[in-house]
């Protein structure tokens, strides 16, 4: 052993200068990504704002040169799709979480084979999903339809909502499903009335979360709801207008300004929207705490 | 005991607000011999945690919380903005109630600090790893699985690991902060005979809600009540004959 004498201080200097170095990097990527983010806001808001009003979302939308030329059956549309993808996958995500984080441990293999499939799914490019419900519904049914859109819509949902399902569960404290089971109830009973209701609001918000994730999604659109300047009467077996394919149309295949105008104005509107639904996720999550 | 004592760390008049500016400490005082263990007791709440953290300053994390006063350390204000907080670290080291070893072998959670404060070779750090961790009572224990993870020792080993990885950066004080009440009593044992073989080496204070603790190893105590140190003493004065009513009432057990 050796005596505790102290040996040479190294100079704190050198070790400061690299904290702050470090520092200044941090914020200098920070600025990066918030001004990469504020510029595009900027851009859309500056840019949508000049077409944004009233007859812009009441008028349905029309080839170019016709007058009073909106976006309002592509908004419905896009709520439409949504909503069905919504009552579509969200129930069975719900009971596949709910299954993984309250029965998963019984069976570990199934749980981890399952959420396996659920990351590979979550991570696969929405593309291959549009092409997948193409070839399942669109070719069979002889046409695109509203309702393909949103079962491809769905196929992207269900993971996230299944896992962020069994996420919340899991952060539920097992006390609370020791002292429900000591009262005599059955571990259903527990799980659906004590376990869920405790885990409410964490629910809710990934539903939110991945309807906000969702509904800007393009691709699987392309080859599922199609578009079609008119309203979106025949859900279940025509070409349904909705905003990403919207604008992803007049932006690209248009040389017309007045159609860039509107684009940039049906990109503001699905930037509000998505925004608000983002905001009444954290909103909700927040109120969980008090 | 009696000898002339230097004093090491002085409080004065210190006093200590929470954001929103909840007063926690109330204009206390209290001196800090060297070379010798100050236990603070008191019940649960009452700012003994909290006065501990000014020492070394580590409250300043938390965003909001205020300090007015002086710690004199060797005679020097260390809650001016010129202190640097580095090297006052590395003067007053910390032990925290529960033990948080590094997530890496048993051997870098000691080499850690030497590497960070010093430039030594590899021998000289394979040498300075074997005396804290011989100093922290665990060299026999741990000599034959240095290279495992330090997570993987038990609850009081944990602890020692980390008494031992502060004691190689050779601070001069020790800071401990209910280091045992996170620990089985046999364990506990084993700390405070470490406790006691430190105090020839370093200065220590002590914060823990255990009066038998205080007992047993301290040479001075402070009582602690609701922000205000009641009473400070010998130890053995202390608990034989406090001078203070609600000192004598929290000793026997009558509150607290």
């Amino acid at each position: 052993m050796i005596p505790p004498t102290k040996p040479k201080y190294r100079p704190l200097f050198w070790r400061k200068a690299k904290d702050r170095a470090v520092q200044v990097f941090s914020v200098i990527s920070l600025s990066i990504a918030v001004g990469a983010m504020l510029w595009i806001l900027g851009t859309i808001l500056v840019r949508g704002a000049e077409v944004l009003g009233w007859d812009f979302l009441s008028n349905p939308s029309k080839p170019y040169g016709m007058p009073d030329a909106g976006i309002a059956n592509a908004l419905l549309g896009t709520l439409m799709i949504t909503g069905f993808s919504v009552l579509i996958a969200v129930p069975p995500a719900l009971a596949a979480g709910i299954w993984l984080a309250e029965f998963g441990k019984r069976m570990p293999r199934a749980a981890a084979a399952i959420r396996f499939c659920a990351n590979v799914l979550m991570g696969m490019p929405s593309v291959i999903v549009g092409l997948f419900v193409y070839m399942i519904l669109v070719v069979p049914m002889r046409g695109f339809s509203g309702l393909a859109g949103a079962v491809a819509l769905a196929i992207l949902m269900f993971p996230v909502v299944m896992r962020t399902t069994e996420d919340m569960m899991a952060m539920v404290p097992d006390t609370l499903r020791e002292s429900g089971l000591a009262l005599g109830m059955t571990r259903c009973r527990v799980t659906l009335s004590i376990i869920c209701r405790a885990a409410r609001n964490g629910l809710v918000t990934g539903v939110l979360l991945s309807v906000a994730r969702v509904s800007g999604e393009t691709a699987p659109l392309l080859f599922t709801a199609l578009f079609a300047d008119a309203w979106p009467t025949n859900f279940f077996g025509g070409p349904t207008a909705n905003i990403p394919v919207l604008i992803t149309e007049y932006a690209t295949n248009s040389p017309f300004e007045a159609m860039h105008r509107a684009g940039w104005g049906a990109a503001l509107v699905i930037t509000l929207l998505v925004l608000t639904v983002n905001l009444s996720a954290r909103v909700l999550f927040r109120e969980k705490k008090h | 005991m009696d000898k002339q004592k230097k004093v090491k760390i002085q409080a004065r008049n210190l006093s200590f607000f929470y954001e929103g500016g909840h007063q926690a400490l109330f204009d206390n005082n209290l001196d800090i011999p060297e070379k010798e263990i100050t236990a603070v007791i008191g019940p649960s709440g009452c700012g003994k945690s909290t006065h501990l953290r000014i020492y070394n300053r580590i409250f300043e994390l938390y965003r909001g919380q205020r300090v007015e006063g002086e710690v004199l350390l060797d005679g020097k204000n260390i809650l001016t903005p010129e202190t640097d907080v580095l090297e006052l670290r590395r003067r007053v080291g910390m032990i925290f109630q529960k033990p948080t070893p590094f997530p890496m072998s048993v051997f870098d959670n000691v080499a850690y600090p030497l590497r960070l404060h010093f430039r030594l070779s590899k021998s000289e750090i394979a040498d300075r790893v074997e005396a804290a961790l011989t100093g922290a009572c665990l060299w026999d224990e741990v000599k034959d699985k240095l290279k495992k993870s330090g997570l993987a020792l038990s609850g009081g080993q944990q602890q020692r690991l980390c008494m031992a990885r502060t004691i190689a950066a050779e601070p001069e004080v020790l800071l401990m902060d209910e280091p045992t009440s996170a620990i089985d009593p046999v364990a506990t044992l084993k700390i405070e005979d470490l406790v006691l073989e430190l105090r020839k080496r370093f200065t220590i204070v002590i914060v823990t809600h255990n009066m038998q603790q205080a007992a047993r190893i301290s040479d001075q105590t402070a009582f602690f009540y609701k922000g205000r140190i009641i009473e400070v003493g010998p130890t053995k004065q202390i608990f034989t004959s406090p001078k203070e009513k609600k000192t004598e009432e929290y000793i026997t057990g009558r509150f607290g």
